[in-house]
């Protein structure tokens, strides 16, 4: 792979990107990142490749990441020249040798088109391509576009832009979208401010403005800086991390050089769970390319600016997401977390000043400083700009991978985007932030989403798991889910958290086994707020929001396990009577 | 100096000190379990919490680690700062109730145990303090103990719990800790001591005759310290 030294260079691979995206034959594009894979998208892709190798035909067999529309996938993408792009939904290795006859034949005798792509409009530049040149095919006229569909129509991609888009071990494609013209930008003019002034907050959970972070790392003691990647995503249901690091690489690596040009760090770590091997590999992929292309090493892009990133892997614990616990790790010792009052911006990693931040964050820099702050800030709400990328699961009929405007209503998300709730039954609560999270109720859902409603209403965005629950969820034995969640992954370095996490969760598998008492509610309350006060870290300083704002919410259902013994949702099975 | 605050007392104390530092040095009192002198603190029992107030925040904090700020007002007895206190020594309590010195902690600082709390049974007196540990790694410096696996799980004790090719058998840690948990036994002649299930041939001293240290510890010392180990041979009474 060729040396990438200035902008013409990096124009000539944009050339031969465009041509990879917008081929002159036909093109299969599958989608296959782990949601695709685990529906089966791998032997699709297996299906293809033999077909396509036994009939001898001129087609270009392709992968890409995940588009958000786990619901229907194995998605198949099909493109040819001046054609719309269509997308072909629940294909499976059965299907293949028809479905193939029908591209060739030109017709959609054995599967239809789920919905149809006109152009790509690159949120990096404002630039506009189009799949289809002249007029509408008249047999397409009534596949809808995705734009259009329920589940896209209100939704706004800035992180996962090129996920769904771009082969993600295809750097071309990468530039060809947009790739590393804002890192040309930054290092040759310096826009970097443009992250400080965009009010971008943390998209892993914390919420903390990101600017203020980085200009703290650069104005903080100390030759030697780091910056790092968080790819450690614990929270149960969240898969918006996973979905970047495997389908856009290179939108997390290009983040990181631009932030540590800002902050003045030339070398940086992204930490990965050791449970996301694809997103390992496609990291190190992507990195290994850059390294060739001479976007990561020495003097990048002739700036005279040095960087490169290295990947460290997670073990198996839930703690390490936490950032003094992840460097603690990275060092070679034992996840535990210490506590805060010095910031990991003047002492991190090695004790050098460290800035750390989640993916979604990373993969969102080279947009707001390619576009601008002000840019940013039109889109979404006061004080929370930008976007948000959900995992939205659970009791929902388009389950999947969506990215909002901060301000959409939880409403327009779970009926609109969501599809509402499957089988005929009722929406009860949608639960966000994972375990440091709380439930909303159904009286709730007019909330508009952002980092300050969602902690005003008693939960937190939290890193983006949204998981919607109907009536057969029983909301006490969710809470005591939560806290047996944490109990497991619990450093066990301070007292509250280790000791008053289990005794929490022993009182709730009393509640739901039929031995609650009288007092249960009141004393995990006040177990609640010493826990909250007195943890050494978040994890166990929010391991009791589950447990409050299930009492907040649904006090009623706590008051049916200890006082009537009866489970509402007919769940905690020893409460079943056949009466 | 810095000036602050606490429980309404002014107080100054040199930067870089901790609340728990200042606070002890002016004759308030705040509990501990986790804390020694020697080691650096972890902040792990939580018990030093205290309630502090920067401007319009207010938060509770470990006092043991908390470097004093100008200005800043600190309250190591309020509402929010017992019911930490109340409730890191019911979990303890309950976690460790053969402990007589938890027992007697929770006494004097007017905790009763909660009874909703089931009891531990495989324990024993360990609350986890961490001092035998850090005593092992930075006093000593052999660091022949360590943690075991994590969460309500986690243990004290060497790799794989088998006898330690580092230990030497100084006692250290069973000194140290503050509740008796850890055990080091001498045979009835004084000859051996078993401690992390490790056998220590005890030396006698050269004057008088006593078993007085493993020689383990004796040649470690000379190592560090360069004194000859026929000097060591002779135990500190008889010196």
């Amino acid at each position: 792979m060729a040396r990438i030294n200035n902008l013409q260079d990096l124009n000539k691979r944009r050339e031969q990107g465009i041509a990879s995206l917008f081929p002159s034959k036909i093109k299969v594009m599958v989608g296959e990142a782990t949601c695709g894979l685990a529906t089966g998208a791998g032997l699709v892709h297996n299906a293809l490749a033999e077909e396509i190798e036994k009939q001898k035909l001129d087609i270009i067999l392709s992968k890409t990441g995940c588009i958000g529309m786990c619901y229907r996938e194995p998605l198949v993408d099909v493109m040819e020249p001046n054609r719309p792009r269509l997308t072909y939904s629940r294909l499976t290795p059965k299907n293949v040798p028809a479905f193939l006859n029908q591209i060739l034949e030109g017709n959609h005798k054995s599967k239809k088109p789920y919905c149809r792509i006109d152009e790509d409009i690159l949120i990096i530049n404002g630039e506009t391509k189009r799949y289809l040149n002249g007029d509408l095919p008249d047999d397409l006229a009534a596949i809808p576009l995705m734009s259009d569909i329920d589940f896209y129509e209100k939704q706004f991609k800035i992180a996962t832009r090129n996920c769904g888009y771009i082969d993600p071990d295809n750097i071309d494609e990468y530039i060809a979208r947009g790739g590393y013209f804002t890192l040309h930008k930054a290092l040759s003019t310096m826009q970097t401010e443009e992250i400080i002034k965009a009010g971008l907050r943390g998209r892993g959970g914390g919420g903390f403005p990101t600017g203020y972070k980085w200009q703290s790392c650069r104005e903080a003691h100390g030759e030697v800086k780091y910056v790092i990647c968080n790819g450690d995503e614990g929270d149960p249901g969240a898969y918006m991390d996973r979905s970047v690091m495997e389908g856009d690489p290179h939108s997390v690596i290009e983040g990181m050089i631009i932030g540590a040009y800002a902050i003045g760090a030339h070398e940086g770590y992204i930490y990965v769970r050791d449970e996301y091997p694809f997103a390992v590999n496609a990291l190190s992929l992507a990195i290994s390319q850059a390294r060739e292309c001479g976007l990561l090493g020495e003097n990048i892009l002739d700036s005279g600016f040095s960087f490169d990133i290295q990947i460290g892997k997670g073990a198996g614990a839930f703690v390490c997401g936490e950032s003094t616990a992840l460097m603690a790790s990275l060092e070679g010792r034992a996840g535990e977390p210490r506590a805060k009052y010095v910031h990991t911006v003047e002492h991190g990693l090695k004790d050098r000043p460290t800035n750390l931040n989640n993916v979604e964050t990373w993969a969102n820099v080279p947009v707001i400083v390619g576009r601008g702050s002000e840019w940013f800030s039109e889109i979404g709400i006061e004080n929370n700009a930008g976007t948000k990328v959900f995992s939205l699961v659970g009791n929902i009929r388009n389950v999947g991978l969506i990215e909002v405007p901060m301000g959409i209503t939880l409403q327009e998300i779970i009926y609109n985007i969501g599809g509402g709730i499957p089988k005929g039954k009722q929406f009860k609560a949608v639960q966000t932030g994972g375990p440091s999270g709380g439930c909303i109720p159904k009286e709730m859902l007019d909330l508009p989403v952002s980092f300050d409603e969602l902690s005003k209403a008693g939960s937190m965005m939290g890193s983006g798991g949204m998981i919607v629950m109907d009536e057969t969820s029983c909301m006490v034995d969710v809470a005591r889910y939560f806290l047996e969640f944490l109990e497991g992954e619990s450093c066990g370095k301070c007292v509250p958290c280790r000791e008053g996490v289990r005794r929490m969760r022993q009182i709730l598998d009393d509640i739901c086994a039929g031995r609650g008492r009288e007092g249960d509610v009141e004393l995990l309350e006040s177990m609640s707020e010493a826990i909250k006060d007195g943890s050494l870290c978040a994890l166990g300083g929010s391991a009791p929001n589950p447990v409050l704002s299930t009492i907040k919410s649904f006090r009623d259902e706590y008051n049916a396990h200890i006082q009537d013994k009866k489970c509402p949702a007919g769940v905690c099975t020893e409460l079943i009577h056949s009466d | 100096m810095i000036n602050l605050v606490i429980d309404n007392k002014e107080i100054q104390a040199e930067e870089g000190s901790t609340i728990l530092k200042a606070a002890q040095s002016n004759g308030i009192e705040i509990p501990t379990l986790c804390y020694h002198d020697e080691i650096t603190a972890s902040g792990s029992c939580r018990l030093c919490s205290v309630e502090i107030k920067k401007g319009e925040r207010t938060r509770i904090v470990a006092s043991c680690i908390y470097q004093v700020e100008e200005d800043l007002v600190v309250n190591t007895q309020s509402d929010r700062v017992m019911n930490v206190r109340r409730l890191v020594l019911q979990l303890l309590m309950a976690r460790c109730p053969e402990s007589e010195v938890i027992r007697e902690l929770a006494e004097k600082l007017g905790v009763e145990p909660q009874k909703r709390f089931q009891l531990d049974e495989d324990k024993g007196k360990c609350i986890l303090c961490r001092q035998c540990v850090e005593v092992c790694e930075q006093v000593v410096g052999v660091s022949a103990i360590g943690f075991l696996n994590r969460g309500a799980d986690k243990s004290v004790g060497t790799p794989f719990m088998e006898p330690s090719g580092v230990c030497i058998g100084c006692g250290a840690c069973a000194y140290v800790c503050p509740t008796g948990h850890i055990k080091m036994e001498e045979s009835e002649n004084g000859k051996e001591r078993v401690i992390w299930g490790k056998t220590f041939e005890m030396v006698a001293c050269k004057v008088c005759g006593r078993y007085f240290a493993p020689q383990e510890q004796l040649e470690y010392i000379g190592k560090k310290t360069g004194v000859p180990l026929d000097k060591l041979y002779t135990c500190v009474n008889c010196r």
